[in-house]
């Protein structure tokens, strides 16, 4: 028997590419423009986002028939809110340099459109398990296009990744610092991640162009 | 009829039958339709027949551009030996024949202008070219003043990959997602000149690099430097400024490429407006702009509510209409306002596009604390609110003339309405 069944797999798979939420539902947007200029603190992003809409999503899961339907945006608040903090602390004892880079973005997971989406339209109407991989694939396409926009601004905005100099060392001039490179200021800047997020989605939309919306 | 016969026109265009419908068509058309008139002849439908179509256009901006890219190689070089003397402690007195129009001068400036020249042209085109097959569609003329602009609103030591990757940036992100030439919202040369002023700034801004050598020498012991007169204003050493005004506006004073010479880009203004190509309200109203917010900030030191212990007194107290000869404003009003495409296109709209283009300008000028320029940035936001500016005039139009309809019609119903009248009119 296979791990996950295909209607299962899918729910992984799907938002990867297809119904990715950032480059399809243009969702999560400002926390893709803020935070990734730097590959380190999209991952950190990704991961943190990860583990709230999964769990996030079980959670809602489990209460949804006994959720009242008037009040159940304050009870998916409540979730995510508790959720968010259980992961700022976790950074703040882990990895304070870190959630200093991060700064506000990790309290503002809560504001993240994608979580509610998903607690909305996928939680409140699907069992835990099911409910579980739909987090993880929403939030690995999430996560996805954070990693793919960090490494493009890290790498041309700064000439490292994760912090390693893989250019060469801008200072001393070696590697290509050498040859006259220098790096581009405009990647650091988070209008660069908003250009950036609008070619992949332009890529994206010529290779499959049943996507492209009919106006 | 022997191949030898055949004339190479001829030539062109039976390979451009040959050609047809094939992938790389608009590639070759490009090059066909740019060195001979085009054999095609329409079959149906009426048309009209043009002088001025987008070719012409093109080629009278180029035509325009021509003198002041010419100067700009002269002053190139005049600058670098000027800087040179200045490091040495002489001050140069700028003599047409004697200084400015040498062999030598030229030389330089042809060096590094015509680099930048055949790198923008080529790695745009090259862009342009690639669209064009992929998508299927005619190779476009925009480009052709697009390319001749960029190397002149830079500074002379840019380096050439620099300017290849924010070419390729501006064709692509500037006009190519729009849909090219004619769709674009911003205009291309200066989202070139925007990226390269984002993402390397240190190449932009500073006393190195406005004259040619100035980077290179840097440090050593022939160290040459050369601040523009915006610089000197922005760190409120106005008193060290050696140049006139006459210096200031025949543009023997350093700056990008092509932007100093305010009487040469006045002329070439002019040429453009008799030609009737690009519009005189933007640049009328542009200067008018630009000498209001003048105004405004020196009365603001008349007054004494800014005095020379602030840091923008250097700006705020230069005289306004000096505003005009110095930096980039004349040459962004005349040929970077006045695109057809990204401007306002109602003539009530044009005055008020290029009002807020020369008041931009001026505000930013003194008031951006990094690079006391503002021309291209005023210029791109301006771009952006023209379709408003335009529907908001297009609105105000719609709205005068529906009164005016129901005065008419209230009026043909007698005396008796009169009083109605008057109150439609008043609304």
């Amino acid at each position: 028997m296979a791990l996950l069944s295909k209607k299962d797999t899918h729910l992984i798979t799907d938002p990867l590419s297809d119904n990715n939420p950032i480059t399809i539902q243009v969702l999560g947007i400002c926390s893709a423009l803020a935070i990734t200029a730097e590959l380190k603190a999209s991952i950190v992003m990704a991961l943190s986002v990860m583990f709230v809409v999964a769990m996030g999503n079980v959670v809602i899961s489990l209460m949804r028939n006994i959720i009242p339907s008037k009040i159940r945006i304050i009870v998916q608040l409540v979730v995510v809110a508790a959720l968010v903090i259980m992961v700022d602390q976790v950074l703040k004892a882990f990895a304070y340099e870190l959630s200093k880079t991060l700064a506000v973005f990790v309290g503002l997971i809560i504001t993240n459109c994608i979580i509610m989406g998903r607690f909305e339209a996928f939680a409140l109407a699907n069992g835990p398990w099911r409910s579980f991989l739909d987090g993880i694939g929403n939030a690995a396409g999430y996560g996805l296009i954070l990693i793919i926009v960090g490494v493009i601004r890290e790498l041309f905005g700064s000439g490292t990744l994760l912090g390693f100099k893989v250019l060469g060392d801008s200072v001393n001039k070696t590697g290509l610092y050498a040859l006259g490179y220098e790096n581009n200021g405009f990647m650091i800047i988070p209008p660069a991640a908003l250009i950036v997020v609008g070619i992949i989605i332009w890529i994206q939309r010529s290779r499959n162009p049943a996507l492209i919306e009919e106006n | 009829m022997s191949d030898k016969r055949l004339t190479f026109k001829k030539r062109m265009h039976i390979l451009k039958h040959h050609y047809r419908d094939k992938k790389m068509a608009p590639a070759f058309n490009a090059i066909h339709t740019f060195l001979f008139t085009p054999d095609d002849t329409t079959l149906s439908g009426s048309h009209i027949r043009a002088a001025d179509d987008l070719k012409r256009t093109m080629n009278t901006v180029i035509m325009a551009l021509i003198p002041v890219l010419i100067f700009s190689m002269f002053n190139a070089g005049y600058q670098h030996y000027a800087a040179i003397d200045a490091a040495n402690g002489i001050i140069r007195k700028v003599s047409l024949l004697e200084n400015f129009l040498t062999w030598d001068n030229f030389y330089i400036g042809l060096i590094k202008v015509l680099p930048l020249l055949i790198v923008s042209y080529g790695v745009g085109l090259l862009v342009e070219f690639i669209f064009a097959v992929i998508k299927g569609h005619e190779v476009e003329e925009g480009y052709l003043v697009t390319g001749m602009l960029v190397p002149l609103i830079l500074p002379i030591d840019t380096p050439l990959w620099m300017l290849a990757v924010a070419v390729v940036f501006g064709v692509v992100i500037g006009k190519e997602v729009f849909g090219g030439t004619g769709m674009n919202i911003l205009n291309p040369a200066l989202t070139i000149r925007a990226f390269l002023f984002f993402a390397y700034p240190t190449w932009m801004r500073g006393d190195k690099v406005w004259v040619q050598g100035a980077v290179e020498s840097a440090g050593g012991a022939d160290a040459i430097s050369g601040e523009t007169i915006l610089g000197f204003l922005a760190q409120g050493k106005g008193s060290e400024i050696t140049y006139s005004i006459s210096d200031m506006f025949f543009g023997f004073i350093p700056g990008s490429v092509g932007e100093t010479s305010t009487f040469l880009i006045l002329l070439g203004g002019l040429f453009l407006i008799f030609s009737k190509i690009a519009s005189w309200r933007i640049m009328v109203s542009a200067v008018i702009g630009a000498l209001t917010m003048g105004l405004v900030f020196n009365q603001i030191v008349e007054v004494g509510w800014i005095t020379d212990t602030s840091k923008f007194y250097g700006l705020m107290s230069f005289p306004f209409w000096e505003h005009l000869l110095i930096g980039g404003l004349a040459f962004g009003i005349v040929y970077m306002a006045t695109d057809p495409v990204t401007g306002s296109q109602t003539n009530r709209g044009k005055w008020i596009y290029g009002f807020f283009i020369g008041l931009m300008s001026v505000m930013i000028r003194v008031f951006n604390p990094a690079y006391p320029e503002g021309v291209f940035l005023a210029i791109l936001l301006m771009n952006v609110f023209a379709p408003t500016i335009d529907h908001y005039v297009i609105r105000g139009n719609i709205n005068r003339r529906l009164k005016r309809f129901k005065n008419a019609t209230l009026l043909s119903q007698g005396p008796e309405n009169e009083a109605k009248k008057i109150k439609a009119e008043t609304v």
